[in-house]
């Protein structure tokens, strides 16, 4: 994997100074219907761009190169490569991120632009909350009649999507597995209550819920309703992989209850960052939808 | 018009519809689907469709126009993006003059939006020598 890591990039590397396209044409001349329609979007009622003397707006550089719907005449097989290249990696996905423009002189209705384009840099392998990728940078210089009228800087991450993100009304917690075995733990759940099994033979206490004793194997048990004081006796702090109906970065916490046994659990009130071994914390019961309510332990205000 | 380090630009509030998303991919020509089809910004992990950089660009370079007046010309337009605009959001965009050098000044811009800072931005202008009358 490492290998394949570096080797990737190497060849990556290997298409900076490539041009990505060659002698490009604007798919249109500067013209005052695309102009109108581009104010009309932004909403932009500079009287710059209408009338005899218009201008384009300089910020419109970058469109007059589109390839649109046809796509790209003059562009490179390196860069289609490069491309091809992060797609068979799994970066299927593109996202703009940095746009530097300069402009040299106005771009008026009737130029007629030519434009060159070479991949400036390709970096390494960076982690996005998108998903993991690669930056590629590429310059473009475009011309009108032959002369250099603006330059532009663009950035793209190509990037594996890290996940299919759901509408959140599908999103909802997992449901617990009820079973005989632990059915009498939900059912103090229910109650608001957090049940610990006791062994009526040794008087070991156990959790979570389990047919036997696991100090003497005894069969016979009541339980003990936790105070609900407890300790974090150690976290882990979610980032990856996102599952549905949980949010990332998140807490979880250990819990080492006033009684000895710990158990898993959420612990709130507290930004993820902040939870901290030995933080005491107090069990709450929460609502997460009709039916699921679940034990969880609030920090920070004890 | 009298420019002065330190200035500050009047907030411009952008409200993010989607037709605004939808009318300015189009108009730049841009017809990546996550500008324009919800399904598919969502297959690449993005929970709705969001702007493209060519818009927040053209809004970026408005909201200095719109401030300096029309013979403001527009020499230099850097923006990064963070924060995506979806729709139903609201941006708000701020400046900060920070250099005067003649007739040229060069401005801050931020971009914030409900989730965040969806842009930053460097832009250089020059202005009319005489403000307008």
């Amino acid at each position: 994997m490492e290998d394949d890591a570096a080797d990737l990039s190497a060849r990556l590397k290997a298409y900076e100074g490539m041009p990505a396209t060659v002698a490009g044409r604007g798919k249109d001349p500067v013209n005052l219907p695309m102009i109108r329609h581009w104010c009309e979007a932004l909403g932009d009622t500079n009287p710059a761009y209408t009338g005899p003397d218009a201008i384009a707006p300089p910020t419109m550089l970058q469109a007059w190169t589109m390839g649109g719907l046809a796509g790209h005449t003059a562009r490179t097989t390196a860069y289609d490569e490069l491309l091809g290249l992060l797609d068979m990696a799994g970066c299927t996905a593109v996202v703009a991120t940095d746009c530097e423009q300069e402009y040299l002189r106005p771009l008026r209705p009737g130029d007629e632009l030519t434009f060159d384009t070479v991949i400036e840099s390709v970096s390494d392998r960076k982690t996005t909350k998108l998903g993991a990728g690669y930056f590629v940078t590429t310059r473009t210089d475009i011309r009108a009649a032959g002369e250099l009228a603006g330059t532009h800087r663009f950035r793209i991450l190509k990037y594996a999507p890290a996940r299919q993100q759901q509408p959140p009304s599908r999103d909802r917690r997992p449901r617990p597995v009820v079973n005989r075995d632990n059915a009498g733990f939900w059912a103090g759940v229910e109650r608001h209550e957090l049940l610990i099994q006791r062994c009526t033979d040794c008087r070991s206490l156990r959790f979570p819920w389990l047919p036997g004793c696991t100090a003497c194997g005894c069969l016979d048990w009541d339980t003990v309703r936790a105070v609900g004081e407890g300790t974090v006796h150690s976290y882990v702090v979610m980032h990856h992989p996102p599952f549905p109906a949980f949010d990332p970065p998140y807490a979880v916490g250990l819990i080492e209850l006033a009684e000895g046994v710990r158990m898993v659990s959420n612990v709130i009130g507290v930004p993820y960052d902040k939870v901290r071994i030995g933080m005491p914390v107090r069990l709450e019961f929460r609502r997460y939808d009709e039916e699921l309510v679940l034990p969880v332990f609030r920090g920070g205000t004890v | 018009m009298s420019v002065r380090v330190g200035d500050e630009l009047p907030p411009l509030e952008i409200e993010i519809t989607r037709t605004l998303i939808v009318a300015g991919a189009i108009a730049s020509r841009d017809y990546q689907d996550v500008h324009h089809d919800p399904e598919s910004a969502r297959q690449k992990g993005s929970p709705d469709i969001f702007m493209n950089i060519l818009t927040t660009n053209g809004l970026v370079g408005r909201y200095i126009t719109d401030h300096f007046g029309p013979t403001a010309a527009l020499r230099k337009v850097a923006v990064r993006l963070g924060a995506p605009n979806h729709p139903g959001d609201t941006m708000v965009l701020t400046g900060r003059v920070e250099a005067v050098d003649a007739d040229t000044a060069v401005v801050r811009v931020t971009g914030d939006n409900g989730i965040g800072r969806h842009v930053t931005g460097t832009v250089t202008v020059t202005l009319p020598a005489r403000g307008p009358a």
